[in-house]
């Protein structure tokens, strides 16, 4: 137990090599961007967006898992991979749209309809790359249930990237997505463009979620996204504050279960991280200083 | 304590609101059929019909939130043209109150395009948003989430929003509508204030029995133009019994 800790405290002060203090690091950005986006994708009733996303993309793994091997190249190299996420994302969030605007269908809808659509089609790419067996199937295995361990500095540091890059575009329209989220009604009256920050705030997100993918996997990419904006919401009643802990919340999360498995022998890092975000959101719950089960009534 | 807020500056001559063969159908079915309406320049105008008339509808219609056939034009310029001579204050029923907000933040967001993309509020536009806070009542409560107001303080906050686009034409819909008495003084003083400032407020309204004493001109609505113009004029039983299907006395 002692070397574990001595271990953990090594990981968490960077003392535990250079790769695997890129990694935390990436992962504690992407975890910060993805509290923040997914504030609104909450506060708009749209979370489930996100998740329909992260099932969106099996099928575009499998199926550059699939082009990669004919034509003879090793998938992990030029980051097929996650090229075949990113298109598949992109797609899923292009059909929820479009479908979402039909009338009779809806959006939520719609979302469900994607969501198990990607996933279905996910599901009978993956079982053929499976009969195909070709050797070890790298690099698929840390896509679908997250490797800290596995990531090259490279992702690491493309991850840290979009981060950034989400993070800035929320500070930047911190009191527009505010307005549309609150009445999208009102915002279009005062000449908001509100389609387009909605879809931002979607793409967003699914760009979160495609970067979550090599340290979460596609399941529980979608955990970052959603749990750190629902814990924030218990310790304030202003939106910019709620963003604000939900990206303090999401880069604990990351950050702290990247560190857990890489301590603890064979844990995925996608369930340590979860695990982590689900006890601070138990915390948040129960302490929260605006809606905790504690809090005192005024 | 704040100051009472002085009057805004007097609106901006910006010509007539003209609605010309509007129609509205969801899924096929008629909500509003060829409407067509020259809006009064100034003062309190109310909308009044039926369940089911259109009413909300025609404003959205007009604000170009639902979409419709037909023209509306605010002094010969389409609306979306002249967006920032419009205010829209909705029902209340038609937002999520458990948002986190505070009044202030809420009413701040009628202001949301002045500082331009990409920049915070600024410490003057709180002032001011701190100050239609005041003349709706609720200076006190800047601070307040807006899940704990009252009804009537939820509504004064959404009129205080409308307030802060300091447009020409507001559109209301049901600003009364389950009010306590405290809102519904302070809401006809606002009104007041902006008829005295020639400001156009076109109200969806409905309590018949008030409509003479509160408005100057009114549009009875049943899908299409029953009737409008001077209370006195097109305020007639004959015209309410058309519009409703019913006699009624006011």
């Amino acid at each position: 137990m002692d070397a574990v800790l001595a271990q953990l405290f090594a990981v968490v002060t960077f003392q535990a090599g250079f790769n695997t203090t890129v990694v935390m690091l990436g992962a504690a950005a992407l975890g910060c961007a993805a509290g923040a986006a997914g504030t609104f994708a909450m506060l708009r009733r749209r979370a489930l967006v996100s998740d329909a996303v992260a099932h969106g993309t099996l099928p575009g793994i499998a199926a550059a898992f699939l082009v990669a091997a004919l034509l003879g190249r090793s998938p992990r190299e030029a980051g097929w991979l996650m090229a075949g996420a990113g298109i598949a994302a992109l797609v899923s969030l292009l059909a929820i749209e479009w479908l979402g605007r039909r009338p009779r269908v809806g959006h939520d809808t719609a979302t469900a309809v994607v969501l198990a659509a990607g996933f279905g089609l996910g599901l009978a790419l993956m079982s053929v790359v499976q009969t195909l067996a070709i050797g070890r199937q790298a690099g698929l295995e840390s896509l679908l249930f997250g490797s800290a361990a596995g990531m090259l500095p490279g992702e690491a540091q493309m991850m840290a990237g979009l981060a950034l890059l989400v993070l800035v575009v929320i500070a930047l329209l911190l009191k527009e997505f505010s307005a549309v989220a609150f009445d999208p009604d009102f915002a279009a009256t005062v000449g908001l463009p509100v389609a387009r920050l909605d879809a931002l705030v979607a793409l967003v997100c699914a760009v979160v979620v495609v970067a979550a993918l090599p340290i979460a996997g596609f399941v529980l990419a979608i955990a970052l996204v959603v749990i750190p904006p629902a814990a924030a919401r218990f310790w304030s009643d202003r939106a910019g504050t709620v963003v604000a802990v939900a990206a303090a919340v999401g880069a604990v999360s990351a950050f702290t279960g990247a560190a857990l498995s890489a301590v603890l022998k064979d844990t995925p890092t996608g369930p340590a991280i979860v695990l982590v975000a689900a006890l601070l959101f138990t915390l948040s719950l129960t302490f929260g200083r605006a809606r905790g089960l504690l809090r005192k009534s005024t | 304590m704040l100051a009472v807020t002085p009057p805004e500056a007097l609106a901006p001559a910006i010509g007539r609101l003209a609605v010309e063969g509007l129609s509205v159908a969801y899924r096929g079915v008629p909500v509003l059929n060829d409407v067509s309406w020259e809006a009064p320049v100034t003062g309190l105008t109310a909308i009044v019909g039926p369940n089911g008339a259109g009413k909300s509808t025609l404003i959205k219609a007009i604000l170009g939130l639902v979409p419709s056939t037909g023209r509306v034009t605010i002094g010969g310029r389409s609306v979306d043209a002249m967006r920032d001579a419009t205010a829209y204050v909705p029902q209340r029923a038609t937002v999520d109150w458990d948002f986190p907000a505070t009044a202030l933040d809420v009413v701040l967001q009628g202001m949301v395009r002045e500082p331009g993309w990409f920049r915070g509020y600024g410490r003057a536009r709180r002032e001011r948003a701190l100050a239609l806070l005041d003349r709706v009542g609720l200076a006190d409560l800047a601070g307040r989430q807006i899940g704990q107001m009252s009804g009537g303080q939820q509504q004064r906050v959404f009129l205080a929003r409308g307030l802060a686009r300091d447009a020409a034409i507001l559109f209301l819909d049901e600003p009364l509508a389950g009010v306590d008495a405290a809102s519904e003084r302070i809401i006809l003083d606002v009104f007041d204030d902006l008829d005295r400032d020639g400001r156009l407020v076109v109200c969806v309204h409905h309590d018949l029995g008030t409509v003479s004493e509160r408005f100057a001109d009114v549009l009875v609505l049943n899908k299409t133009v029953i009737a409008a113009g001077p209370v006195q004029v097109a305020f007639t039983p004959q015209n309410l019994a058309r519009a409703y299907g019913v006699p009624l006395t006011v």
